[in-house]
């Protein structure tokens, strides 16, 4: 196992993510359980970005897997996290394994448009569903993980620790699979199809894959999301969700396994601070803040970060 | 019969434009073929639908007796044929060096399916300078592919078509582009590395035709009007007036 | 049989304000390459600044027939005005870059607009409905509508030729369709692509605008009217194939016809509908409907 700079940042985050759960306040745990899930929706993100394609339809695997944890709850009565946990992943990578086989074929907008068409309809699904809670959506809570019950009153802090686990081990191995020649690969396709093609390989094949993974990642990421805010609405598939997500990954940056959680973290702070003081701007501010970036760091914080570490070598 | 590719009654039209009308070509194993002809002439549309980016309107292109025209690129490559490009088409924000990387590694991970070779991924950063060093490239290792001078950028989109282990490559006008001196280079290069490897290529520059082919075809038209040794077929009444284009025949 | 007339009709009064959207949106695409999501803002503003100016020439007393006009000119306003702004002021800035960057470039504009609109009017609901009343009902079969969907009807129908005719038939119209075709191409030919993108993008920031000020009678005027307004119009523009007029108003039709239908045979399917007509018009045609054909790569 290569022990390479990220590996170790991930670990060591790990290890002090975990080593403080006991210690943090609640709203504290809060906010890092709904930056790590919203995170993984944008490493799934940054995943398809590598390839060259941009979805603004996120929102789907995020709501879905919201609802599909809420479903296992409130239709299975099964109140077990894991369980929940598993029913996102599930379902979202299997509908992005029937959904890719016909994106992997889009690029550039109409890739976008048409992963933007699918999320909404699934909000229009959520939106008329009366059995489901119409616009407002319903609770879902969970009593035990894996079998074992949970101790009343520190499930979050249960939750945000198998996040904390299960977040940054799907972030390392996004990073395995982004150093070795897939990544690279990736980037090719990116920027030349057809010699890809030309060389013998199934630019496809790749893009499905990575398709798929981003799907994964986003159904995990909305699962967790949804037992830290305990609700799910149909706004979770709405394109300006979708949006947000796309803001994250050029606030954060595409350049490392690192890049969606600094930015979701930062993007969840200044958010629940703007909500507090000034939540008539908070939009302006998003706007503007995202110009600023794609003008003056296209690469987003990250590349901040990387210079850092370039210079203190 | 040795012939390893052997393309009949191949016709191809863009609606009025007739780009191949009836070409029937049969290339010998090992074999050095020149293509020559003017601008729109059909060469290159030759060479696009041999390697699957085009399908004929009407006619059969057998590699080594399996026919091709229904086969997409990738598969045509896996088959044993490979091309170069007139616009190099390469990787541009990765390195020289990444670029081959790429190519080994496609190569590499279908070791068993059909690349028949011997490269390994974890031999891929070894190989890649290997072929670095045949191409002269090895200055040019860690320089981003989309800033390289366009010598260097041919050289590089050969040599990754080779990486593919093909039994036959198709050089889509290797030298164009590129300053009189460096042509004869990067042929000496080229042709230094396709030893077991059948090559047809496409060029303007007859003094190349004439230094490294051993049968020369001239297109005009879509047609094949002239087909056999350089010096016959560049002495050719029909060639000096189509292709060569001197005024008297 | 009434009915399916009813459903048509409610269909065809849709695609009208959607069909303004379109055009703008399509023919900002088709010039500039530009996806433009703050398209939503503008038809937004198109509302609010209609509603405003017919509410203040109501309030003086002023006769209510000159409404429609003022509706009219609000949007030329707002096109006039905010065109050449966010033309010269932020697209000039980002010209060369990736689509999907520009993409973003607007999207972000949308959410300072979006807040732009809250800050000078209020987060309250705008009613002006006085235009909307003022010339009464007519029946189909034993429904009433109201006159000014006609009204509606006519003026998209009348700003579909007139742009139809601008562009087709004009000198100017003429250099838009040049640039449309290969921007390279029109520079090199000693066309002012410059002058032409803040035209085009100032025409269609009018017809967005258009859109909004013709529709702001029949509804409340509030915030985050733009929003849903602008996948729907995507929807049109990529359904009828981007950069093109008459795909514009072709998608514009299906989909206000299919949510019709929707609305009156199957309102669950009402909001996901045109998404998947989107979708599988897209299988069918990757491109859209009317896509121009593309040239050789290698």
């Amino acid at each position: 196992m290569t022990l390479d700079r990220t590996t170790t940042t991930l670990a060591v985050a790990a290890v002090l993510l975990l080593a403080a759960a006991p210690f943090l306040p609640q709203w504290l745990v809060f906010l890092l359980t709904l930056a790590l899930a919203k995170g993984l929706v944008v490493l799934g993100l940054v995943v398809l970005m590598r390839t060259g394609l941009v979805s603004f339809g996120q929102g789907l695997y995020f709501g879905l897997g919201a609802y599909a944890a809420a479903l296992v709850g409130a239709a299975a009565e099964v109140l077990d996290a894991a369980v929940m946990l598993a029913a996102a992943v599930a379902g979202s990578a299997g509908l992005a394994a029937v959904l890719g086989l016909l994106l992997a074929r889009y690029r550039d907008i109409f890739f976008a448009m048409l992963s933007l068409a699918f999320s909404m309809i699934l909000y229009g699904l959520l939106v008329k569903s009366s059995a489901l809670g119409s616009t407002d959506g319903f609770n879902l809570h969970a009593k035990s993980f894996a079998g074992i019950t949970l101790p009343a009153g520190a499930e979050r802090r249960v939750f945000y620790a198998v996040a904390v686990v299960a977040v940054l081990g799907a972030a390392w191995a996004v990073h395995r699979y982004l150093s070795s020649h897939y990544g690279r690969l990736a980037t090719a396709i990116r920027d030349n199809e057809l010699r890809v093609e030309y060389l013998g390989s199934s630019v496809f094949r790749v893009v499905f894959a990575n398709y798929v993974i981003a799907g994964a990642l986003g159904g995990l990421g909305g699962a967790f999301a949804a037992l830290a805010v305990g609700h799910v609405d149909p706004e979770t598939a709405y394109w300006t969700t979708s949006g947000e997500f796309v803001f994250v990954a050029i606030l954060g940056g595409t350049g490392n396994v690192l890049a969606p959680f600094l930015g979701a973290a930062i993007f969840e702070a200044v958010r629940t601070v703007a909500n507090q003081y000034a939540p008539n701007v908070w939009q302006m501010t998003l706007g503007i803040v995202m110009l600023a970036l794609i003008l003056f760091l296209p690469a987003g914080l990250w590349s901040l970060v990387a210079r850092l570490r370039s210079v203190a070598r | 019969m040795s012939a390893i590719l052997v393309a009949k009654g191949v016709n191809k039209s863009f609606g009025a434009v007739t780009a191949a009308a009836d070409v029937n070509v049969a290339v010998d194993r090992d074999a050095m073929v020149g293509l020559i002809g003017a601008n729109g002439a059909g060469k290159t549309t030759f060479i696009n639908m041999v390697t699957g980016y085009l399908k004929p309107s009407s006619g059969t292109i057998r590699f080594d007796g399996r026919e091709l025209t229904a086969l997409p690129p990738r598969r045509i490559t896996q088959l044993g044929v490979s091309r170069s490009f007139q616009i190099p088409q390469l990787f541009n924000s990765l390195s020289a060096r990444e670029n081959l990387l790429v190519a080994v590694g496609i190569v590499a991970a279908a070791a068993h399916r059909w690349a028949h070779s011997d490269l390994t991924p974890a031999r891929a950063g070894e190989a890649s300078d290997e072929v670095l060093e045949r191409f002269d490239l090895a200055a040019y290792r860690d320089r981003e592919a989309g800033l390289l001078p366009e010598g260097v950028r041919k050289l590089l989109d050969v040599a990754m078509a080779l990486v593919v282990r093909p039994r036959i490559l198709l050089l889509d006008e290797p030298t164009s582009g590129v300053s009189a001196d460096e042509k004869f280079a990067i042929m000496d290069l080229v042709m230094g590395a396709v030893r077991g490897v059948t090559v047809l290529f496409v060029e303007h520059d007859m003094d190349i035709v004439a230094r490294y082919a051993q049968r020369v075809l001239a297109f005009a038209d879509g047609r094949i009007i002239a087909d056999g040794a350089p010096a016959a077929v560049l002495a050719d009444a029909e060639v000096r007036r189509f292709v060569i284009g001197e005024a008297h025949a | 049989m009434f009915d399916l007339a009813a459903v048509l009709f409610d269909g065809v009064v849709y695609s009208s304000w959607l069909f303004m959207m379109a055009a703008g949106l399509t023919l900002i695409y088709g010039v500039m390459r530009i996806l433009n999501i703050a398209h939503g803002s503008l038809y937004a503003l198109g509302a609010y600044a209609g509603a405003s100016l017919v509410g203040a020439w109501l309030a003086g007393g002023h006769p209510p027939a000159a409404s429609y006009a003022l509706l009219l000119a609000a949007a030329l306003l707002v096109g006039l005005v905010m065109g050449p702004l966010i033309e010269r002021g932020l697209l000039r800035l980002m010209y060369g870059r990736d689509e999907v960057v520009l993409l973003l470039v607007t999207y972000a504009l949308f959410l300072i607009l979006e807040d732009v609109i809250k800050l000078a009017w209020g987060v309250e609901s705008l009613v002006v409905a006085e235009p909307y009343a003022l010339p009464g009902n007519f029946r189909i079969g034993k429904l009433a509508y109201p006159v000014y969907n006609l009204i509606l009807i006519g003026a998209a129908i009348v700003i579909g030729l007139v742009v139809a005719w601008g562009l087709y038939r004009t000198r100017q119209g003429k250099l838009l369709l040049a640039v449309i075709h290969d921007r390279e191409m029109s520079a090199a030919m000693g066309i002012n692509v410059a002058r032409v993108y803040v035209f085009t993008f100032t025409i269609g920031a009018a017809l967005a605008a258009a859109g909004g000020a013709l529709t702001a009678p029949a509804i409340a005027v509030s915030p985050g009217i733009g929003v849903e307004v602008i996948v729907l119009s995507f929807a049109v523009v990529v359904i009828g194939g981007l950069g093109s007029l008459g795909g514009a108003a072709l998608g514009a039709l299906i989909v206000g016809i299919v949510r019709s239908a929707m609305v009156r045979y199957w309102p669950e399917g009402e909001l996901f509908s045109v998404y998947l007509v989107m979708a599988l018009v897209l299988i069918a045609r990757p491109k859209g409907l009317f896509a121009a054909p593309e040239a050789r790569k290698i």
